[in-house]
Order: structure tokens, then sequence, then C-alpha cells
């Protein structure tokens, strides 16, 4: 479904990615952890070709981003993402943050858009909530929202760019909850978090990253049990320790 | 020395036939620039952060230099160089409009553009990530948000695009101002009437700032 082969990427003449390789198949959930500055939010945001990359490709289901014949609109409309500071447009209702791209990018009718908001809306609990304004939810129900967004397109595959990192402890699992059901309903699901909790409940694979390389790639069982890199061993004891 | 003023001339009839069509003219350049100013002052803002050359130096010189020539200058320019270029004269109002649009241009959209830059970068990266593209990335997500951020600013502006609005005197144009001159001139009152002029437009500007603060006290709360 997504495939990275050799991706590097340049800041300048800093690289902030190197050599990166990977493939996430069909229904499989990877979680993408390491220290801030790795590089895995760069990495998650090129998926979609957010950020450009200079060397090597990715493909989803097959398709190019960095291939300038790529309609990345299209490509895009079908890559579900949810990112760390939610971004719901504030100036919209919920509803209608549920709606603008299924009209303006699918092309379809403001009462199916409707339809079809209003139940994933009901799916993460908010239904009363559609016609507020992103401003007056709290920050773990603004993500939900923003979930039910990117569903509301019928991704191929989901993006989470650390989607709790922002929330107060308490709203975490409200979030968690939601991407747990979704992963076991075969989503494909990227996942950059911390959250290891998850990571051990439904990932398949656990990708460790520092200094913009891929460290580690090993299914969650042997990432748990003992990572191979001494990087990954000191990440893993640091943020388990508490 | 006392000085004496009388009022007693101006009467509603006076101001009627002498005053009245000028305050709506004032108020129909100020409209008309407000709208044509915004309008072309989002294109040069666009333009100036398309990080095209071709398109962001053009706007970047046609910004710099409007704002740094006096405004009555640019009014008489414009109202002399058109009969020279076209061969038939626009006439005092029309001339008027036109410049004071593309002079307005110039500070809206230097409003617009730090409230098009004062959208986070996360905003732009969600619409593209739901498939818009960049037009309707635009036209949907920053250009409302950036507006409505920048609503009272543009509005202050405004106020003092209608103060500025006087500066038509120099090529004639029957104006607010122009109309209290008249009266001036034929009752030969012209303290009294530049007094009562000056009272006019104070209380319309103030009345508007007033406004403008209860405009940015209620999108505080919003946002």
């Amino acid at each position: 479904m997504i495939e990275i082969d050799r991706v590097s990427k340049w800041y300048g003449s800093f690289q902030v990615l190197s050599d990166c390789s990977t493939h996430i198949g069909k229904g499989e959930v990877v979680v993408v952890c390491g220290p801030s500055g790795s590089g895995k939010s760069t990495l998650i945001k090129c998926v979609n070709a957010l950020e450009p990359f200079q060397k090597g490709e990715i493909r989803v289901n097959g398709i190019s981003v960095s291939d300038p014949k790529t309609n990345l609109s299209q490509l895009r409309a079908h890559v579900g993402m949810v990112f760390q500071h939610f971004e719901l447009f504030p100036h919209m209702t919920i509803c209608d943050n549920l709606c603008i791209a299924q009209v303006k990018v699918l092309g379809r009718l403001r009462e199916e858009a409707m339809e079809r908001g209003l139940r994933l809306l009901d799916r993460v609990g908010l239904k009363a909530h559609a016609h507020k304004y992103p401003g007056q939810l709290s920050g773990g129900q603004q993500q939900r929202v923003a979930i039910a967004r990117a569903l509301a397109m019928d991704p191929i595959c989901m993006l989470f760019d650390e989607p709790t990192s922002a929330l107060d402890p308490e709203m975490i699992n409200e979030v968690l909850d939601v991407m747990v059901e979704l992963a076991s309903e075969g989503m494909t699901m990227m996942v950059v978090t911390h959250e290891m909790g998850f990571a051990r409940k439904v990932a398949h694979r656990v990708i460790f990253m520092d200094q913009g390389r891929i460290v580690e790639d090993t299914p969650k069982e042997a990432f748990f049990a003992m990572p191979r890199s001494e990087r990954a061993q000191a990440f893993l004891a640091k943020i388990l320790s508490h | 020395m006392t000085l004496a003023l009388d009022f007693s001339f101006l009467t509603l009839d006076v101001l009627a036939r002498y005053v009245i069509k000028g305050l709506f003219f004032s108020i129909e350049l100020t409209l008309v620039a407000m709208l044509g100013g915004i309008l072309l002052g989002t294109a040069l803002a666009l333009m100036r952060l398309s990080g095209v050359i071709w398109l962001s130096w053009p706007a970047a010189l046609y910004v710099n230099a409007m704002r740094s020539i006096p405004l009555v200058m640019v009014i008489l320019w414009f109202f002399l160089l058109i009969p020279l270029l076209t061969g038939k004269p626009l006439g005092a109002e029309l001339s008027a409009m036109i410049t004071f649009t593309l002079f307005e241009a110039a500070y809206y959209s230097e409003i617009m553009r730090a409230g098009i830059q004062s959208i986070p970068k996360g905003q732009i990266y969600a619409s593209y990530a739901l498939g818009m593209n960049y037009a309707q990335t635009l036209r949907y997500i920053v250009l409302p948000q950036a507006f409505r951020n920048m609503l009272p600013v543009l509005l202050t502006q405004t106020i003092i695009l209608f103060q500025d609005t006087s500066l038509v005197y120099a090529i004639g144009a029957y104006d607010l101002l122009k109309g209290f001159e008249v009266v001036g001139k034929n009752f030969n009152r012209p303290v009294e009437t530049y007094l009562v002029a000056a009272l006019i437009y104070f209380v319309i500007s103030y009345t508007l700032s007033r406004y403008v603060r209860r405009l940015q006290t209620r999108l505080a709360v919003i946002r």
C-alpha cells in the first residue's frame, strides 16, 4: 500500500532523512517512533507529498508521489491524514469541516456529504456538536472530529502525525480508542506516536528512527522484547521507565 | 478680539442643496476604493507571496512605489496624465475613484499579506491533505481566515481612506469638503463651515472607529 524506497531529504545542506526504506502492506498498522528531530514527522509528510524530498521514491497504492505527472490532489484525497494540532478549519462549523472536501474535491452532493459526515461524527461520539465551531470543543474532541473528517473521504490508508502529543493526558485515551477501533477494522495505518501502549496493542510493526535514519523496522513483539539497536533500547528504556 | 461665530445661515435647506451630494460622493468614493482596493490589494498580496519572481517583483515594486508617493500627487498626476494618454478627460469624480482604488490597493495589500501570513502552515497542510488544490485552499481556507483576522485593520484603513477622500479638492471633485467650501464662499462664512465640516468628519470617523473596537473584542471571543 505504501512503499517508501531509499528516500533522502535535505533542508539546504542539512540532511533530515537519509536512505529511508520500508513497506506498509494493506491492513497493516505501523507505528513510527523515535526521539524528536529524528525525522519521523518529516517522513510521514513525505508520504502524501506535503513535504518534497530530493532522492528516492514513495508509491502509494502503486502511484508515485514525486512523479510530476501524478495528480497529487487526487492522490491526497484518498490518503487520510491527522495532525498533531488537529488543524480543523476554525472559521467553519464542525459540519462544514466534515463536508467541504467531500463536496469540493470528491464532488459529492451537499446532502450526501452531510449524511456521511454526521454518521462518522456519530461514530466518534460527537454528533451533538455538529453545529459548533472547533474553538468550542476540547482538544480530544477536535482530534476525533479531525479523524472523522479524514474518514469522510473514504481513505485507502490513514497517516497519523503525533495525534495525541498536543492533548492533555485525560483526553489521549478517547482519541486512541477511535484509532484502535479503526485498526481493528483493517484500516492501513502509519502512526507517528510515542504511545507505546497503543503500539503494543494494535501495531503489527514498529519503526524506530534516529537522526533521519530508519534504525529499526521489526515486528512489534520483537521490538518490545528487545530492540536490536542500542539507540532503540535506550529510547525504550527512557519512555517506558515511568 | 472676540470670535464672533454665526451658524444661523447653515439651514437644512442649505445643507441639502450643497452638502448632501458632496457627502454622498465622499461615501461612494470610500466604498468604491475600499472594495476595489481590497480586491486589487488581495491580488497584489497573492502575487507577492506566490514565490514566482515575475509576479512578486512587479507587485512589490507597485506597492512600494504607491506607498512612497503622497496621495495628493497621485491624484493630480492621474488626473493630468490620462487626458494626455487617451486624448479625452475622465472627469474629476471618475478619475478620483480610479486613483483611490489604485492607491489604497497598496495599503490593503500589505494588510492582506500580513493576514495571509498569519495563517498557520498546518491549515494549508490540512487543506492539501484533504485533496484540495492551491486555488481551493486559498478560496476556502486561507483567504476567509485572513480576511476575518484582518477585518479590524482593514476597516481602520477604510476610516483613514474616508478622511483622505477630502484630498480630491486638488482636482476639483465635488465631495463633502467641497460642499462646505461652496457654502462658506456663498455666505462668506469659511470659518464656520470648515468647523462644521471638521465636526462631520469627526463624527463619522469616530463612530466607525468605535464600531471597529467593538468588532475587535467580538472577533477575539470567536477565536
